[in-house]
């Protein structure tokens, strides 16, 4: 049975995944490249998740933690220095 | 009842799953920034409790417990301050579509204290807006 399940979640990352790099190649700002890249780093950790219950271990979960850290700050890195190009 | 714990298992990693694919979707076809806001956050807290109560149920310990919730607690603390500099940064470069918008309450204020002569407390607060800009 959880092979039926891996399956069933791994198709629906990769068409999340899918939707998230159509949206950084065509998001019009660079703000929703930031939040589409965020959600992608999300999807990593819940496809880590996925792997460490496929094979009953817990070796990620440190991998995890770090990739929700990174993800904070690279969104905020990223906005705080976002200036409006058009005006400036 | 281990029969009932895999079934569970599998039903709370599938509606994770489904989070991911959700925010997918709404970043995809949502038309501004501010809905596809709203949409990639639908993960962040609720797509990973319930992945996590997945794992944890079916390594079947406690011992991972207290670290799936210091990640879960990491992305409950941090997903709404990331949330609101994107907000923020996206209002202030005219990068959110404000003409989409139903109401703006904040613009009443920003252009309260832009018209308003300097007196003590407008002075003060717009001082710290132009630190905060800086």
């Amino acid at each position: 049975m959880m092979e039926i399940v891996m399956w069933i979640c791994g198709i629906m990352l990769g068409l999340a995944t899918l939707a998230c790099v159509i949206r950084v190649a065509k998001g019009p700002s660079i703000l929703d490249r930031v939040l589409a890249l965020d959600v992608m780093l999300l999807i990593i950790s819940v496809a880590l998740c996925l792997e460490m219950v496929y094979n009953r271990h817990t070796d990620y979960l440190l991998f995890v933690i770090a990739a929700c850290t990174l993800g904070f700050i690279g969104s905020v890195t990223v906005s705080r220095y976002v200036s409006d190009q058009r005006n400036a | 009842m281990e029969m009932f714990l895999d079934i569970l298992v599998a039903v709370l990693l599938i509606l994770g799953c489904l989070m991911s694919l959700i925010a997918g979707i709404g970043l995809l076809t949502f038309p501004d920034m501010l809905t596809r806001m709203h949409a990639a956050t639908k993960p962040q807290v609720l797509g990973f409790l319930l992945i996590f109560a997945g794992l944890a149920i079916h390594l079947r310990s406690w011992a991972v417990v207290p670290l799936l919730l210091l990640a879960w607690g990491m992305q409950l603390l941090t997903a709404p301050v990331s949330a609101h500099m994107i907000g923020r940064s996206g209002y202030r470069t005219k990068h959110a579509a404000k003409d989409s918008l139903y109401a703006d309450e904040l613009k009443q204020i920003v252009d309260k204290v832009s018209s308003t002569p300097a007196t003590g407390a407008i002075d003060v607060s717009s001082k710290q807006a132009e630190k905060t800009e800086d």
